[in-house]
């Protein structure tokens, strides 16, 4: 096959320099926590390996992950990723609509068979026979079966893809369903967020476009290096937390002066991802750090588990809404309650028996 | 019994008495139960003040650590009672035939179905009086292996899944314990169902301290005071 086109080579045809190139690389090998000796490696592969094309899938979603994508922070990052390496198809994006754009997938699933990475923001609805979703006249899901037929990896962007979001919260009635629970013979990697950040989304990519495998992942299919660890274990707000100093409610004086916003409900101490790190646009800030809680958006269902402002989650099982304090706290009563009056029974039947 | 003097003794068998003692739970079991007890007590504080936490501390965040100090007794006791736990099992298997029988359901005997039905007439005061058990009676038995077998192995699990979250991937917890964080729908939900727990524990604690003393004052035998020396002594001497 005559597609010995590099990285580097596109690159160099978009007018990107060396030191431009070099520089990336450096930026990459620190973002994905790799060391010094990783830049030549990377810049290496950049040089001769041939570029991996990435297929963008749009399904049911809002678009807040390409919008996300779009303003990573590092703008190196963006202009290599999203406009040099390897973006063939991205309905969104790309300048050709209509037929055109769908003869490029096709030509691009032909050509590098078997060789390429599809990226589904998003997610197939499957009732109705998956008409609640519908890319160039048919139902997405056919789509997303065809082009994953031939794909090396799929990357799930954002919480729609990787656990359904918005879309399948209840009672989810176009059953939109994320990608793993109908393409089940691929890797997936999944990068939960409501939108995922920038950096992650661009860090994922190129590690797989520069190593040539999928990063390590954690049991939940998420990339160890942007999700092993929850907000809260790396929040800068943690100290006010182990010190027991807590935001009760938004305008009193502990938030003023930023202290944990744990008992207004942050969901930081149950949610995977690297806001407290990376943070967001451009490293500016994160949720915790503007005074809101994190609201959890890169965990399973978040739509569907309570308040963001409580601190603990609904369990639907009980038909009512009700959290574990409630059903616990009104069991302990009854019981307690009961106790009291079978002792009092006791004690009386107790005393007849005895004048007996 | 050497304490009985002649005289009392006499006195007994006149009456057709004797004073029957049967040694049931050995040293290593009374050990366990009051310390399981005591760890059980501080997790279910320590946890409610950790979901729950206390109203703010003043001052600089250097100079407290309260939610620290909550969460280390926390944690602490939880691996107290996991080790309790483990060598819980152990006993049941070299110890005498009493210590077994928190792990293991006569299931399939109908026999013992029949006097877990007496045991709830007993309590809805349906019975005149109880039946004779050297061990455990058939519903204690049932409520034990439920609340205590059942409810500490959910415990330790999810609990261990959610320390496995501040140790990460790959740390000796996650290998025992990660699994569940996914199964039961992530760490929110994790958190939430390991709550309910404590509260089942509170529930145990108060069916259970009342049933003890209740048992021990209108019951035919000795219950609080066994778990204690470990001799089960009988009021009468009729069968059953």
């Amino acid at each position: 096959m005559a597609m010995t086109e590099t990285f580097y080579d596109v690159m160099r045809r978009q007018g990107i320099t060396r030191r431009s190139l070099l520089k990336f690389c450096s930026l990459t090998a620190t973002a994905l926590g790799l060391g010094p000796s990783y830049v030549p490696q990377i810049a290496h592969a950049m040089e001769t390996k041939p570029r991996t094309p990435v297929l963008w899938l749009h399904g049911l979603e809002c678009t807040c992950c390409s919008e996300s994508f779009i303003r990573s922070a590092h703008p190196l990052a963006k202009d290599v990723v999203l406009s040099m390496i390897s973006l063939d198809y991205d309905d969104t994006l790309m300048a050709s609509a209509g037929h055109q754009a769908e003869a490029i997938l096709d030509e691009v699933m032909t050509k590098y068979k078997g060789n390429y990475i599809l990226a589904v923001e998003g997610n197939p609805p499957l009732n109705q026979d998956g008409m609640s979703c519908i890319i160039g006249g048919k139902p997405f899901v056919d789509q997303l079966r065809k082009v994953a037929k031939d794909a090396k990896a799929i990357i799930s962007w954002g919480s729609c893809a990787s656990f359904g979001c918005v879309q399948a919260a209840r009672p989810n009635p176009t059953r939109a369903t994320p990608v793993h629970e109908v393409i089940t013979d691929k890797p997936i990697i999944r990068v939960p967020g409501c939108p995922p950040i920038a950096e992650v989304m661009t860090g994922v990519i190129t590690y797989m476009l520069t190593f040539d495998r999928i990063p390590p992942l954690d049991r939940m299919g998420r990339p160890l290096m942007f999700y092993s660890q929850r907000i809260h274990d790396k929040c800068y707000r943690r100290p006010h937390f182990d010190a027991g100093q807590f935001v009760e409610a938004f305008d009193d004086e502990s938030a003023r002066k930023g202290y944990c916003l744990y008992k207004v409900g942050c969901k930081g101490p149950t949610t995977y991802n690297a806001c407290s790190t990376v943070r967001w646009n451009e490293g500016t800030s994160f949720p915790i750090q503007s005074g809101h809680g994190c609201i959890g958006c890169s965990e399973e269902g978040f739509w569907d588990k309570g308040s963001w402002y409580a601190r603990l989650t609904d369990i639907h099982q009980f038909g009512i809404e009700a959290n574990a304090d409630k059903i616990g706290g009104v069991a302990a009563a009854a019981v307690g309650g009961a106790v009291a009056v079978h002792a009092a029974v006791s004690a009386l039947k107790r005393a007849q028996q005895k004048g007996e | 019994m050497t304490s009985i003097s002649e005289e009392e003794l006499a006195e007994l068998r006149e009456r057709g008495k004797r004073l029957s003692a049967v040694y049931v739970y050995e040293a290593p079991l009374r050990a366990w139960h009051w310390l399981n007890a005591l760890a059980i007590v501080c997790l279910c504080l320590t946890g409610y003040f950790i979901g729950q936490p206390l109203p703010t501390m003043p001052g600089e965040a250097s100079a407290n650590f309260l939610m620290g100090y909550i969460r280390f007794v926390h944690f602490t006791a939880a691996l107290l009672f996991v080790v309790g736990f483990i060598g819980r099992m152990y006993w049941a298997l070299v110890g005498n035939h009493h210590a077994s029988q928190l792990f293991i359901l006569p299931f399939w005997k109908g026999v013992w179905w029949v006097e877990v039905w007496e045991e709830i007439r007993w309590y809805l005061f349906l019975k005149r009086e109880p039946r004779k058990y050297v061990g455990h009676n058939p519903l204690a038995q049932l409520a034990m292996f439920f609340f205590i077998v059942l409810g500490s192995l959910f415990m330790i699990f999810t609990g261990l899944a959610l320390y496995s979250e501040g140790l990460m991937q790959g740390s000796w917890a996650d290998k025992i314990a990660g699994w569940v964080l996914p199964m039961l729908g992530g760490s929110a939900d994790v958190h939430a169902y390991h709550r309910l727990g404590m509260w089942i524990f509170v529930v145990f604690i108060i069916i259970h301290v009342y049933v003890a003393i209740r048992e021990d004052i209108m019951s035919r035998q000795s219950i609080v005071s066994t778990m204690i020396s470990g001799v089960r002594t009988f009021k009468d001497d009729r069968a059953e």
